[in-house]
């Protein structure tokens, strides 16, 4: 009995650690290429509301997933022409790109609040699916196993291809990669355009899995707990995948906590996801070479000048 | 890289490497380039000379493809082309080694090797071609080394490897020894050498004439985007040179005389300071004084603990105990626990390493940026209140002083030259008639006219009974203005030595000779050239 319910609620932390994943994985992306773009939370709406209303229209999950991945590149679109094309101040610009995103999501969505959508079905894999604890690994959906693959091929795209080097390169001094012939600002755009895509995923994992219908911005600060995991883990993708795991699993026991009336005040136990996600992090990227995997020119603009 | 197109005798001497006719470029209304006509020759030793901003990296940089020429054309063994980017000049067989800015300090010295290849090697084949070919020119390299781990000398040997893996026919090095120790600028014209005798063309800035004649053969100077000479080294004096460059007569700044007094002014006893940060140098408990009257030079290689001295003088930072050791003393008065501010009004004046966003506020004006060091001057601010006419005419007094040629009469601060800048914040301490004036690398980046103005206030200040202590990776600066030398190297300062009494060479083994180097040596910073 102990068993079957750890087991669930094994499988409720990773499911709630996906959106994380795939939202965080990306702005690594944008950020290793030197683009700090503050708009996750925006574009992660964007995502979730494009999905459901996908889904919703379609009757098809699998295309809610490309819809939400395609409004959260558009929306970045929009970020990458302001700051790589305009040289808009990146901070500012990310910054209105959420408020944009929950503004505009919050309208498009308007129409869809009280319907709901089949969700994204778990993909079970015989027999294993049915071991203890391991099983729980293996009756996720698609778009969850897609985000475990695009990790891994972030990170090996990062770290072993020329792409992936220049990529850094870009991100640790626009200078010198200019200087090396390397187009500085195509590079970006793509990080860009790739890291909207991800939030967009990860937004739409919310409706498409977690709670199979739409609210207004119900993302709840995901996209900002994203752009804090990508920085207390290093620009480390494998890094933030652990720790959006453990936020995942502290939120799932706050509530498990909840639940069962235990003495604490339930806004402390609100709180706690993020407090020990950041607290966990910090602990671990003191010292050493953590700084390191900063991107020196994380937030500056490049410009062709003589 | 040998498929050059068969013209009438590609291969003959006669033809030049690479060749410009009428090169312009223009950035607004300035004219960075104008009408430039240059040669070099396979194997030749070729130096391009001028001041900052004579268009020397805007003509590079065309010949490179990072800019394209508004007018005129570059030949190719005789062959008209056109650069549109570096892979392309890469390609054609031309390697530059920068002058601070085109290494990623994160990355390894592999990773940055790559990152100037086509990517057709593995990561262990070219690890084997970079330990191959560093041996072979005998600077040898470790491909897994990080950049920020190796010492600015160590950085230079990761560009030249780099180009030389690309087997160039013109190797172009911008400033390449400002940064060097004498012993590894003598090890970089052996390498250099020895590529030109085996036919490779070597391009080599720098504006130190001395060096230009020990390696070159032939130079073209450049003054104000025009070309205005091309001589031969060798039928060449230094001074013959500097007068091509400058365009007017160089003053002497005239022989120091010893200073009579033996009153101490300043002194600093047993200041040690552990490693804060993973980059820091510790200093192990540096002891020095300076008499008035005299200019104490502290010599070393950037990454020594020169910041870290810096600090502790100013008191940027400051020892969290003051025991018995750790003393920082003008005359007899403590100065030790002492701010910034409070050191300002003893009696000492400061003037930083990076002129831009430490010895002044670049979006500042100059008038601003004279109040922030200034304020303690006659009237300018009364009850807290700035009086603007006062700090105006503080600025310009400054300005006319020190000959700083502005666009405007009070500009930002970010509007000026770098040679301009320096003046200005020099000057805005000088003036003060400061006891003790501490600076750091008074004139680097700074062109020759400026340079021997600088030096020239500096040795006035001292004639004047001031004590100077200047911190200066420029052993020519430290033996035509210092009376006493002192090295710092890897946190250690040397025992001061007259300086009428030691060789270049002397402090150079000094400044070079490491019993307990880490072999970490932290790298300079990056300045922005100006």
């Amino acid at each position: 009995m102990g068993l079957v319910m750890a087991d669930e609620l094994l499988l409720a932390i990773l499911l709630t650690s996906v959106p994380l994943i795939l939202a965080a994985t990306g702005e690594l992306v944008a950020e290793k290429s030197g683009v700090l773009n503050l708009g996750v939370e925006g574009m992660m709406l964007m995502g979730a509301v494009a999905a459901f209303g996908v889904a919703s229209l379609t009757g098809s999950p699998y295309l809610g997933i490309l819809g939400g991945g395609l409004a959260g590149l558009l929306i970045s679109l929009i970020f990458a022409v302001f700051v790589l094309g305009l040289a808009t101040n990146q901070v500012a610009t990310g910054l209105a790109l959420t408020i944009f995103g929950t503004g505009l999501s919050g309208l498009i969505g308007a129409p869809l609040v009280g319907q709901s959508i089949d969700g994204l079905p778990s993909l079970i894999i015989p027999w294993i699916s049915d071991i203890p604890m391991i099983g729980a690994f293996f009756r996720l959906d698609f778009l969850a196993y897609l985000a475990v693959v695009l990790v891994g091929l972030t990170a090996y795209v990062l770290n072993h291809t020329q792409f992936g080097l220049v990529l850094r390169a870009v991100g640790i001094n626009h200078d010198s990669a200019h200087a090396l012939g390397y187009p500085v600002l195509r590079v970006r755009f793509m990080a860009v355009l790739f890291g909207g895509f991800m939030a967009g995923l990860g937004g739409g994992y919310l409706p498409l899995v977690l709670t199979p219908h739409w609210a207004e911005g119900m993302t709840s600060g995901r996209g900002w707990i994203a752009l804090a995991l990508v920085v207390f883990a290093s620009w480390r993708p494998w890094r933030v995948t652990a720790g959006a795991i453990l936020f995942g699993g502290i939120t799932i026991m706050q509530l498990v906590g909840q639940a069962r009336g235990w003495a604490v005040p339930s806004q402390f136990l609100s709180m706690l996801p993020y407090f020990a996600t950041i607290v966990v992090l910090v602990l671990i990227s003191r010292g050493g070479r953590a700084q390191f995997g900063a991107p020196a020119h994380l937030g500056k603009n490049f410009l062709i000048t003589r | 890289m040998t498929k050059a197109p068969r013209k009438l005798n590609p291969k003959s001497k006669d033809t030049p490497l690479l060749a410009s006719y009428g090169m312009t470029k223009s950035f607004g209304d300035l004219v960075a380039n104008q009408d430039i006509n240059f040669s070099i020759y396979p194997g030749e030793l070729h130096a391009l000379l001028g001041e900052n901003g004579a268009g020397k990296s805007t003509f590079i940089k065309m010949a490179y493809g990072l800019l394209q020429p508004d007018q005129g054309y570059l030949e190719w063994r005789g062959e008209r082309i056109t650069v549109t980017n570096p892979q392309q000049a890469r390609a054609m067989g031309i390697g530059m080694v920068f002058q601070h800015f085109s290494l990623f300090e994160a990355l390894t010295v592999a990773e940055n090797i790559a990152l100037a290849l086509p990517p057709d090697f593995t990561r262990q084949k070219l690890s084997q071609m970079i330990k191959t070919k560093s041996a072979e020119y005998g600077i040898p390299l470790n491909p897994d080394s990080i950049i920020a781990d190796l010492s600015v000398g160590q950085q230079q040997r990761v560009e030249i490897v780099r180009c030389l893996l690309q087997n160039p026919s013109l190797l172009i090095m911008d400033e390449p020894t400002s940064v060097l120790t004498p012993q590894e600028t003598d090890q970089l014209f052996q390498v250099l050498k020895r590529l030109a005798k085996q036919g490779c063309a070597v391009l080599f800035i720098s504006h130190k004439l001395d060096e230009i004649k020990q390696l070159t053969t032939r130079a073209t100077i450049l003054r104000g985007g025009i070309k205005v000479a091309e001589v031969k080294t060798k039928d060449q004096s230094t001074r013959q040179l500097a007068e091509l460059m400058i365009g007017a007569k160089v003053k002497e700044i005239g022989t120091l005389s010893t200073p009579k007094s033996s009153k101490t002014l300043f002194s600093v006893s047993g200041l040690s300071r552990s490693a804060e940060g993973p980059f820091d140098i510790a200093l192990k408990d540096i002891s020095f004084s300076v008499k008035a009257g005299e200019i104490l030079g502290i010599a070393g290689i950037a990454g020594n603990g020169q910041s870290e001295l810096m600090a502790a003088l100013t008191g940027e930072w400051r020892p969290a105990s003051a025991a018995g050791v750790n003393k920082i003393m003008i005359g007899a008065a403590d100065m030790t626990p002492l701010v910034p501010a409070a050191r300002r009004r003893a009696g000492l004046a400061f003037i930083p390493e990076e002129r831009n966003g430490h010895a002044a506020v670049p979006s500042m004006t100059l008038s601003e940026n004279a109040l922030l060091t200034g304020y303690d001057q006659a009237d300018v601010v009364r009850r807290g209140i700035i009086n603007h006419d006062n700090t105006l005419a503080m600025a310009r007094h400054i300005s006319k002083t020190f000959d700083v040629r502005q666009p405007s009469d009070d500009p930002l601060a970010s509007s000026l030259s770098g040679g301009n800048l320096q003046k200005f914040v020099v000057g805005r301490e000088i003036i003060k008639s400061p006891q003790v004036l501490i600076v750091s690398q008074p004139t680097w980046g700074v062109d020759i006219g400026a340079t021997q103005f600088i030096r020239t206030a500096m040795a006035n200040l001292a004639k004047q009974g001031s004590a100077v202590i200047m911190i200066s990776q420029d052993l020519e600066e430290i033996f035509q203005i210092a009376h006493h030398i002192a090295v710092l190297n890897n946190g250690q300062l040397s025992e001061t030595l007259k300086v009428d009494d030691v060789t270049p060479e002397h402090i150079g083994l000094l400044m070079g000779e490491s019993p307990t180097r880490s072999g970490k040596a932290r790298s300079g910073k990056a300045r922005v050239s100006s």
